[in-house]
């Protein structure tokens, strides 16, 4: 397979998805979503493939494609995967796989959905995949204008109109992205003199050191604005409850699931490896933002009595803990903060699947109403639960390891923070086992008694996504091992590279 | 040789109910006879090999001091390299023993007690899945090991609390055992973290070795913290006050769960946490006193409670909470030995008494008011005879179980400190009196009328019988076989037998029992007016102290006000502010308002192409280094 330029099959296989889909007649509904389900089950295929053959042992960029486009701009087509971005392409197609199989239920033309589906997937792989700023850029802005259509076309009203939230995401978005550029072309101009000026993503971070510390510290401003407020930092998340509440299931998966790790990942790749005196300003920062994060939304999520708030906020407060680890700013926190957003994904992905399948079942979604849901669909209840037991942290789940080795890293840093950010696994548990309390247990109720349980193709996210999270959990060396793998060396060259940033960064881990 | 293949072999302990978890889990969910043949079937393999194990132990001289480990890494990261594996001294070996036994025995009587439940197979797995975790908590070869296994008991707890799902006490009964305990393991998180911090291990064998060194450089003043931290997970899973407010509840589960996990080993894991961890906490003399007054405080606390309550189990519960107690003080005063076999005896006599009030349970359905039930000692011989057994173990009547190692405990506080010893005291006196209060009145007295009571049939009894044979003999074999020379810390301690101390403890016990026959049993009814007149300590005793009434203000008052005070600002000063803005931004162009009108599409183009132009804004290169020039190049 030497040579073979498996990245960009992967991408060209959703590509060829979304052409064959448009050529497809409108009315085929069955044939669109088999059709949507093969492509993804090949790249999926191909991506479990990349991560077979990946060699951990030897690390850093894998699998490189490179072919010069627009040379005066120093911009090149240019693909490859690290320990980094690795495990975040797999959880891409994983929960982009689930979110097919929960959208099984569309029957409003379902083309375009699917269409736009696929669209949301392409731009987060390729985001992981490019080693190139411009094109990451690319692929990053391709993911905000189809999840702006979904919510409008498929979402639901609740607190909100669906067209207000759908708003509200979109304008979030792309603010944050303006402040990106901004961040982005500063960093372009300033690492490299006219003439080598290059987009890419290793060049860049090899010339960091040429960028003057107030110079990084205003480019790691822009982006931290832009890349916060796709991972919903405090105080920039207000889009995320409303828009996830609004999104129809599979969107939510993949926005809470994929989109938002994007943000952290750009944090991680473009701010905190290339732009280390920015960082090192700003890190005690983005710490406190973390533990807002994480105790104020659990607060919220307490209150909260529509299902997909209390898992929106809850979300927002898990975002905490990635935060925490990228301010940490030290090997093993930022090895636990990528495996994280992996955790993450994957348990919010299954929580939003199954509240999908709750919501067509028993037509609603507020929890007061709900109960004893135990007693008629126990596979939805075993769903619901993996994905709580995940989100509190339970050891034995993907949720555990990642979490402590942020805490571990960022006690060293930040112990007062982080004593506040370990708490919130106590406020994490109290509004996890309330919500499976009030909707999975207590006595059954009658009005749902002609409820069907999950079967067939509704229970493919469940499987998909549930297995991973116990296998990953039972073996975390699976996942951190190939995270540190990529972070190790990128890690090491920083400190080779910024002599300078050991200083700031307060030495090396060990 | 058998036992070398137990030895080689003990990771499978654990292993083997795990795998009938899961067997049962995929495919014999429907199928009662082979869900309990496949859960009972392994539990007996691996006890088989838990005794296996022990005879390797005799036979090769395994010691304290020398443990048999077996690891294989499992999480390898710079600066955080964890293992799994098993570890193997008496101590270990010694819970593996308990475990699996009355695991087993357990299993068994199920058979009887869940028959005919429509979650027959379900319990089954769950119970399997408990005994796995448990087990693999008892070998942890190091700190996270331990706890992985320490949050899948108490996740097993849950299930296991909240299996009659349908009772919306017992699924609050669940959730609150899990809050609460997760509670304590906020401080075991944080002990753990600290550890790991501060050594740059969690290994049970690579801890011991560092820790004299830190203590001369550093003193022992953060240790002392990091010991306490860890205490806390303890005094959330063994139900140390003020943590142990989930334990009665846990009551909800059914009979046989109270006997296994909240009684005879989930709950011990707490006190076995600190004996494990004893190179750390006997190091630590104020860490060691707050143990042993936690311990104490506990103890009499709880059994001040057991003698007012009303419900059979929860008498029971308290009387567990109460002897965890003893358990932590005796780790407190510094006896492992005393503490540990107080455990194993506790194992054999609480099991029992669990069953017994399930064969009564049983018996009576819909009935648990002690002051309901009367004269059962006619109808049930048998759970008359195991209930008698019990109250005399854990009242520490010679020869019964209790009484040898409730003697060794209080010879270890007694040599420490009076004042824990005369709390000590009290507390065996009360323990002996409610136990006996609950024997009288459920057994003696004349029959409650239209009382349909009927004995338990064979498949419970037979667990009882063996439990009951344990109850008498489990101390008195340890005992002469030299239980403290194995299962220690430091060098064997062989206290004399002191015959005041024994003989006071046995007189003060058939003291209580005299004292509980004149109010209950001798029928001159005397408890209503002795309630009566006790008044106001009566009610506080009855009402535990108003303890769950606190937390549940705590809760429903501090935490959901502050998180409905949040929500409330957010819904309407952060949204109004944003649309305020958003507002603004409106009024500010005409042609932006126009275009909220407007159709989907065109939005959706015009954000687009706005994207897309400010990346083109790129190409115009001359003109940003222009505005931009300045530093760098």
């Amino acid at each position: 397979m030497a040579g073979f330029p498996i990245l960009t099959a992967i991408l060209l296989t959703l590509v060829a998805g979304i052409v064959l889909l448009a050529l497809l007649p409108r009315s085929a509904n069955q044939a669109v979503k088999l059709m949507t389900a093969a492509v993804m089950s090949i790249a999926l295929g191909l991506t479990l493939y990349v991560y077979k053959a990946y060699d951990a042992g030897v690390g850093g960029l894998q699998f490189v494609e490179q072919v010069p486009w627009i040379k005066e701009l120093g911009v090149s087509y240019s693909l490859g995967v690290d320990g980094i971005s690795l495990p975040l392409l797999l959880l891409t197609m994983l929960v982009g796989y689930a979110s097919i199989f929960a959208s099984w239920d569309v029957h409003e033309r379902p083309k375009e959905f699917f269409i736009h589906l696929l669209l949301l997937i392409v731009g987060a792989v390729g985001t992981f995949i490019s080693q190139d700023l411009f094109i990451f850029l690319l692929f990053y802005e391709l993911g905000i204008v189809p999840s702006y259509l979904l919510v409008l076309g498929w979402g639901s009203e609740k607190r909100v109109s669906k067209e207000y939230a759908g708003m509200k995401l979109t304008i979030y978005l792309l603010l944050g992205s303006a402040f990106m550029l901004a961040g982005v072309v500063l960093l372009y101009l300033y690492a490299l003199p006219e003439g080598l000026r290059s987009f890419n993503m290793a060049a860049l971070a090899q010339a960091a050191g040429n960028v003057t510390e107030p110079v990084q510290i205003i480019a790691f401003f822009f982006l931290l604005l832009g890349f916060g407020s796709t991972l919903s930092m405090w105080p920039f998340y207000s889009w995320a409850p409303d828009g996830y509440a609004a999104a129809p299931t599979g969107v939510s998966m993949i926005h809470a699931g994929v989109l938002k790790k994007v943000g952290a990942y750009g944090l991680i790749r473009l701010g905190l490896l290339v732009l280390p005196a920015g960082v090192a300003f700003w890190a005690p920062f983005i710490a406190l933002f973390a533990v807002a994060n994480i105790v104020y939304a659990a607060f919220v999520a307490i209150a909260q009595q529509d299902l997909k708030y209390v898992v929106a906020y809850s979300s927002i407060s898990h975002i905490g803990y990635i935060l925490l680890g990228v301010a940490a700013l030290n090997l093993i926190s930022l090895d636990g903060a990528i495996a994280n957003m992996v955790a993450h994904g994957l348990m919010s992905a299954l929580f939003f699947a199954m509240i999908g399948l709750v919501e067509v079942k028993t037509k609603t979604r507020h929890i007061p109403d709900l109960g004893g849901l135990a007693h008629q669909l126990p596979r939805i209840a075993a769903g619901l639960m993996l994905a709580g037991m995940s989100s509190l942290g339970l050891p034995g789940l993907i949720g555990f390891v990642p979490e402590f080795t942020i805490f571990l890293g960022a006690f060293r840093t930040y112990p007062v923070y982080t004593l506040l950010a370990i708490s919130g696994i106590v406020f994490t548990a109290l509004y996890i086992l309330r919500l499976l309390a009030n909707v999975l247990f207590g006595p059954r109720k009658a009005e749902f008694d002609q409820c069907r349980d999950a079967s067939g193709v509704e229970m493919v996210p469940l499987v998909v996504l549930g297995s991973v999270l116990v296998l990953f959990g039972v073996f975390p060396q699976w996942l951190m091992g190939m995270v540190n793998s990529g972070m190790e060396p990128a890690w090491a060259q920083l400190m080779q590279h910024l002599p300078a940033a050991s200083a700031l960064l307060g030495g090396v881990f060990q | 040789m058998f036992s070398q293949y137990a030895l080689d072999h003990a990771w499978l302990i654990p292993l083997l109910p795990a795998a009938a978890c899961m067997i049962i889990g995929v495919f014999l969910r429907r199928l009662p006879v082979l869900a309990a043949t496949a859960a009972i079937g392994m539990s007996l393999l691996s006890f088989i090999l838990a005794a296996g194990v022990a005879a390797g132990m005799f036979a090769q001289g395994i010691t304290i001091e020398q443990p048999l480990v077996y690891k294989i890494p499992w999480l390898t990261l710079p600066g955080l390299a964890v293992d799994m594996g098993v570890y193997l001294d008496p101590l270990s070996v010694m819970m593996l023993v308990v475990v699996t036994l009355v695991a087993l025995v357990v299993q068994l009587y199920s058979v009887g007690y869940m028959h005919g439940d429509e979650g027959f197979g379900r319990f089954f797995s769950y119970i399997s899945l408990f005994a796995a975790a448990m087990l693999g908590l008892v070998i942890a070869v190091n700190f996270l090991q331990l706890f992985v296994f320490w949050e899948l008991v108490g996740l097993c707890s849950y299930l296991l609390i909240g299996y009659y799902f349908h009772k919306i006490s017992a699924r609050e009964a669940a959730k609150k055992a899990f809050m609460t305990t997760r509670v304590g393991d906020f401080g075991l998180l944080i002990g753990i973290l600290l550890l790991q911090f501060l050594f740059g291990t969690l290994d049970f064998q690579a801890l011991p070795v560092q820790i004299p060194a830190y203590l001369v450089q550093h003193g022992s003043g953060l240790l002392t913290v990091v010991a306490l931290l860890l205490f806390v997970g303890p005094i959330g899973k063994s139900g140390q006050f003020p943590l142990h407010v989930w334990l009665p509840d846990a009551m909800e589960g059914p009979t046989p769960v109270s006997a296994l996990i909240h009684a005879a080993t989930m709950v011990v894991a707490g006190v076995y946490l600190v004996a494990r961890a004893f190179f750390l906490f006997s190091a630590l003399p104020e860490a060691m006193a707050v143990i042993a007054w936690v311990g104490a405080f506990t103890a009499c606390f709880a059994a001040s409670i057991a003698l007012t309550q009303r419900d059979i189990k929860r008498i029971l519960a308290y009387s567990t909470i109460s002897q965890l107690g003893y358990m932590m003080l005796a780790l407190g005063v510094g006896s492992l030995t005393a503490s540990m076999f107080h455990l194993l005896t506790h194992a054999f006599f609480k099991a029992l008494l669990f069953l017994a009030a399930g064969a009564v349970l049983h018996g009576l359905p819909g009935k648990n008011d002690i002051f309901e039930m009367g004269g059962l000692r006619r109808k049930m011989p048998a759970t008359f005879a195991a209930m008698v057994i019990g109250v005399l173990a854990i009242s520490g009547i010679p020869p019964f179980a209790g009484f040898f190692s409730k003697d060794e405990i209080l010879l270890a506080v007694f040599a420490v400190s009076k004042p824990l010893y005369a709390v000590a005291m009290v507390t065996a006196f009360m323990t002996t009196f409610y136990m006996a209060r609950l024997l009288f009145v459920v057994f003696c007295g004349p029959e409650k009328s239209g009382q349909q009571a009927h004995e338990a049939p064979l498949s419970m009894k037979i667990p009882m019988a063996i439990l009951g044979l344990l109850a008498i003999v489990g101390g008195y074999i340890p005992y002469t076989a030299g239980f403290g020379d194995w299962v220690r810390f430091g060098p064997a301690a062989h206290l004399a037998f002191d015959w005041k101390i024994a003989g006071s403890s046995t007189l003060l016990a058939l003291a209580a029992i005299g004292l509980a026959w004149l109010i209950y049993g001798s029928g001159c009814n005397t408890a209503a007016v002795l309630a009566r007149r006790s008044g106001l300590a009566y009610q506080l005793s009855y009402h535990k102290y108003y303890l769950d009434e606190a937390y549940l203000w705590l809760n429903h008052t501090l935490v959901d006000g502050f998180g409905k005070l949040l929500s409330w600002l957010e819904l309407h000063v952060v949204e109004g502010i944003l649309k305020g803005l958003a507002g603004l931004v409106g009024q500010l162009g005409n042609g932006l308002r126009k275009a909220q009108s407007g159709n989907l599409r065109v939005y959706g183009l015009v954000m687009f192409g706005a994207a897309m132009l400010m990346l083109l804004w790129l190409l115009f290169d001359p003109l940003l280094k222009g505005l931009l020039a300045g530093g760098g190049y």
